[in-house]
């Protein structure tokens, strides 16, 4: 059928669960059933539907995978066989065993949530539904037709499943809100951009809306797809009547407005739930004939995330590129100590600092970098939705984290050389992704610019060989240090040119390498941004955080009419005032000496006390210049937790206060931190804890509370997160000799994994205490479940941790 | 002080207690953060209910609880409720959760206040037709509330097909996910008996942090 897709309009069937609540089917009975229980009727509908003029008929298998379809009576696979088996049956009886009329295996949403959002794991909804795949293809379904997906991540899973486990075509469509959104928030350009990375061969709109609102997302999905468009709405808005759900559009309305649809630009047409095979046979009657508006290949480089999409070429993009471990010691000690918290806050504040894609790498020479990557990629997508650049030259780290990566990535990167392209362009071709490719080959990097336009064509080239388009491929021209090669910079931006010109293709540069051992480097660094931006750079990786870059960023943008009215311009700088006299913000050890009144010893506590974040940074840093840091500590920021923990305890403070306090103490200590790693002062450590979210449960906002207060009072966190298994709490307290846990729970029905896990704890770990809090506990059921000590409120674990640890520390 | 601002503060459990400015600034900027980067849905049916003793029947779904059918005493229709605040309101949580706790904290109370209220704004949507045809609202009552067992929100959101009309879905604990999301029970009755916006009154522990104070 594959031939026809871009040539004819083909009719799919209407709506299924309507037509059985109609045959007798009950409210939460599940529907798959019939396939076996009431198999007549089954065939009957999908007979009436090929007469009606159906082209491909779905299977009536929308629930049929492992995490929804329960039921003792009916086995998956014989319900999924069977399934099939009744489609084909019906085309048999309607006379259409003619070649010309399909059957497609319906796959439907899980019902769960993936993670982060969710406690589904992304190789799990795989796997559901790389099951239901193969029964279907075995059974001999003509394609596989995914639907009905709210979320991008989980019609991900579905695609690359149907796509891993058979050769049959793949249909994917999903519901769009009334906005143009999907209910997880992502937009028709970057789904469309994702599933057609992923190589689905027509994709679409179905259920929740009526056609006359999917008119105007049909209309953007055709602005971006080169793939056949696929519309399935429902006879209109679902409204209540006498407790029933009842669909207003007649068949000859629906058949009206699916006219307009196809001229709009759908090619595979039909309906969802309330439309009958009335509406089907209304809508092939009046759509028979009707040309369609053939797909074009559409030349835009998208990158997306579950929630956004950003275009490159249409104004310059900036590429955060501060994830990584090159050239600085802490980001490399947070990727030895496991320190997600540091590597998302990177994240988060680059966000902030105006990035529109963030580069990740996490490649050091003593870490499994695959998994460090895919554990990264997923955290940051729970805490940002700016898309991700996979950064690595690990082959095994770049196709995890394209698999797993949520949306489609920006990947950094493939070279001229053979082995560089033959690794990268088969994870491109499979995962989807947009690659920058680098100007160098076998022979390094080539002298002048005609060379590297010579490279950046051999790599277009040979990704055409593997089906990838020039939009998919960002060139890299490279940016070598004037102060060795003197004409690094006039090369660079002739090549930029160049390329821009002869291929037509998006351009990126790590701009920063230009001022590479030259003194005041923003300077340098800012101007040449500026320079690459007017001869047709995409795409900057940059420090977002510097100000001198954004500064050049900000102003050519207004300079060249790509910021109306200056808006942004203006947002940004309305409030500038030149800083007299002052050279940098970094001279804070410098001015605290000019202003010693104002770094008095009460100053840095009442910062704490009352929770003022920026002061307690800077007075920490003042102070620092002239006290050690360890007395500071003692003096300054134990005394002033101590004394917001006391008043929190009598009642007269509450949690967002004591909370604002450790957000302050917590800036503090990093600029201590700081200081004390320069003085190569080793950090006292008051012992080690593990705190976790017992498995089942997903609330971990307590947990992260009780974290935030002992990360203050000195103790070393591990941190195992939300959903924990207690094999993994006991594996890492043996792994690390760990002598207090801290479990949290939300609800009754998670309480009894804590009992598990300090069963197994008691076993495995005998000399480890557990402390326990969260909603659903008191004294009685902590006592209950054996637990040390039942921590009412997060000081209160404080309290405790210091017993538990500080005599333990006296004792050795 | 609007009532929702007034329930994110008692959520933070501050009782009785007045709040501190720089508090109440966090708590207003974080409630119109929300307000503004949240999508709330809901979706209900109306399903006819039977009664036998502590066993209450909605179609073939069978429901043993004492409370329940206390609550529901009487009631000839039922309402299958469900309301989110959807994925964004649990994103904004987490992120603050790395960066700043108290604001995660703040937001938190803020989403629960803002679920609350949408929920009862949508009930009272739901009562405002029902009155019209003689039907009466109980207060919702959710899975999990006294002995109405947890286990049944399985069914009550395939009952609402939650998860393709709303973007609800649970975990296998039973946790309703996106964790900002209501699912409830509303008994109907031809009788209109005066009752007042039930919840945190009506519950037995009177010695809580956050209960809310009778006016």
């Amino acid at each position: 059928m594959r031939e026809r897709l871009f040539k004819d309009l083909l009719f799919l069937d209407g709506g299924m669960g309507t037509l059985l609540q109609e045959r007798g089917l009950k409210p939460g009975e599940l529907p798959e059933t019939w396939n076996l229980k009431r198999k007549d009727e089954i065939i009957d509908i999908h007979r009436q539907y090929y007469e009606a003029g159906s082209d491909i008929v779905l299977s009536n298998t929308f629930g049929a995978n492992a995490l929804k379809f329960h039921d003792e009576d009916c086995p998956l696979r014989d319900v999924i066989f069977a399934a099939v088996e009744n489609v084909r049956t019906a085309r048999a009886l309607a006379g259409k065993d003619d070649g010309q009329h399909y059957v497609a295996l319906d796959i439907g949403p899980t019902g769960k949530l993936l993670e982060p959002m969710g406690d589904l794991t992304f190789d799990e909804a795989y796997e559901a539904f790389a099951q239901a795949a193969r029964y279907g293809a075995e059974a001999g379904a003509d394609l596989i037709h995914i639907e009905t997906m709210s979320d991008t991540y989980e019609v991900k899973a579905a695609v690359l499943a149907a796509r891993e486990q058979t050769d049959l075509p793949v249909f994917a469509t999903l519901i769009f809100d009334e906005r143009g959104k999907l209910l997880t928030g992502g937009d028709p350009a970057g789904t469309v951009a994702m599933l057609e990375g992923l190589g689905v061969d027509a994709l679409g709109i179905n259920c929740g809306l009526g056609p006359e609102q999917m008119l105007p997302i049909l209309e953007e999905i055709c602005r971006h797809a080169s793939v056949p468009v696929i519309v399935k709405p429902n006879a209109g808005l679902p409204k209540q009547r006498d407790g029933k759900t009842c669909y207003d559009v007649t068949p000859d309305m629906f058949a009206g407005w699916m006219k307009k649809i196809v001229e709009a630009g759908a090619c595979i047409i039909g309906g969802c739930c309330g439309t009958t095979p009335a509406h089907i046979r209304a809508m092939t009657q009046a759509c028979r004939g009707m040309e369609i508006r053939v797909p074009q290949e559409k030349n835009e480089t998208i990158v997306s995330s579950y929630g956004q999409s950003v275009v490159l070429g249409e104004k310059p993009v900036i590429i955060g590129e501060r994830i990584n471990p090159t050239g600085k010691k802490r980001f490399k000690q947070a990727l030895k100590e496991h320190d997600m918290d540091y590597i998302l806050k990177e994240g988060i504040r680059q966000q902030e600092q105006g990035a529109h894609i963030l580069d990740v790498n996490v490649g050091l020479p003593d870490i499994d970098e695959a998994a460090m990557m895919e554990e990264v990629i997923k955290e940051l997508q729970g805490v940002t939705s700016l898309p991700l650049q996979i950064d690595t030259v690990d082959q095994k780290a770049m196709e995890r984290a394209m698999r797993i990566y949520n949306g489609k990535p920006m990947v950094n990167s493939v070279s001229g050389k053979q082995e560089s392209m033959d690794m990268v362009f088969p994870l491109v071709k499979k995962y989807g992704g947009v690659v920058i490719g680098l100007a160098l080959d076998e022979r390094g990097i080539p002298k002048t610019a005609e060379e590297r336009v010579e490279v950046a064509g051999k790599i277009i080239r040979e990704a055409a060989k593997y089906g990838i388009k020039p939009k998919d491929i960002v060139i890299d021209v490279l940016t070598m240090t004037i102060s060795s090669e003197p004409e690094g910079a006039i090369t660079a931006l002739e090549a930029l040119e160049m390329v821009r010109k002869q291929y037509h293709v998006q351009t990126v540069l790590g701009v920063s390498n230009i001022s590479f051992g030259l003194p005041y480097r923003p300077a340098v660094n800012s101007i040449f941004y500026a320079m690459a931006m007017q001869k047709g750079l995409s795409a900057g990786i940059i420090n977002p955080g510097s100000e001198e870059m954004m500064k050049a960023y900000r102003s050519y943008l207004a300079l060249m009419n790509l910021d109306k009215n200056c808006e942004s311009y203006i947002a940004a700088y309305a409030d500038y005032k030149p800083a007299a006299g002052v050279q940098s913000q970094e001279g804070g050890a410098a001015s605290a000496s000019k202003n010693p009144v104002k770094s008095g010893e009460i100053d840095l506590r009442y910062a704490i006390e009352r929770g003022l974040k920026e002061e307690a940074s800077r007075l920490a840093k003042e102070r620092s210049g002239m006290e050690e840091p360890l007395d500071i500590i003692n003096q300054y920021l134990i005394p002033a937790l101590d004394t917001v923990g006391r008043q929190f305890e009598q009642g007269t403070l509450f949690l967002p206060q004591l909370l604002m306090s450790a957000d302050a103490a917590k800036e503090a200590f990093a600029v201590l931190k700081n200081a004390m790693d320069q003085k190569g002062i080793a950090q006292e450590k008051h012992g080690k804890v593990i705190l976790a979210t017992v498995k089942g449960d997903i609330h971990d906002i307590g947990k992260n509370i009780v974290k935030v207060l002992l990360e203050n009072y000195g103790f070393d966190v591990i941190d195992l997160g939300k959903d924990v298994a207690p094999e993994r709490i006991v594996e890492t307290a043996v792994k690390e000799d760990i002598h207090l846990v801290g479990l949290s729970a939300l609800m009754t029905t998670t309480v009894v994994s804590m009992e598990e896990t300090i069963r197994m704890l008691r076993k495995e770990k005998p000399d480890c205490q557990v402390m326990v809090g969260g909603a659903v506990l008191n004294q009685e059921y902590a006592d209950m479940i054996g637990a040390d000590f039942y921590g009412k409120d997060a000081m209160q674990s404080v309290h405790f941790a210091q017993k538990v640890l500080h005599s333990e520390k006296m004792e050795s | 002080m609007n009532r929702k601002i007034r329930e994110a503060i008692r959520y933070l459990g501050y009782g009785t207690h007045a709040i501190d400015e720089q508090t109440l600034a966090l708590v207003e900027r974080s409630m119109e953060e929300l307000s503004a980067g949240v999508r709330e849905r809901f979706i209900y049916r109306i399903f006819e209910l039977s009664q036998d003793g502590e066993t209450l029947q909605i179609g073939d779904w069978k429901i043993r609880s004492r409370s329940l059918s206390k609550n529901m005493k009487g009631c000839g229709q039922v309402i299958v409720f469900a309301a989110t605040l959807g994925t964004a309101a649990d994103q904004m949580i987490r992120r603050a959760s790395v960066t700043e706790m108290a604001r995660a904290v703040v937001l938190q109370a803020c989403a629960a206040a803002l679920l609350e209220e949408y929920c009862d704004s949508c009930q009272e949507k739901i009562a405002g037709e029902l009155a019209e045809k003689g039907w009466y609202l109980r207060p919702r009552f959710s899975p999990g509330y006294g002995d109405f067992d947890i286990h049944h929100q399985e069914r009550l959101l395939k009952v609402l097909q939650a998860d393709k009309t709303i973007g609800l879905t649970m975990t296998k604990s039973c946790m309703l996910t996106p964790t900002k999301s209501v699912t409830a029970l509303i008994g109907a009755s031809r009788e209109q008996i005066p009752c007042h916006r039930q919840g945190c009154e009506a519950c037995g522990k009177t010695d809580c942090a956050y209960r809310r104070d009778s006016e």
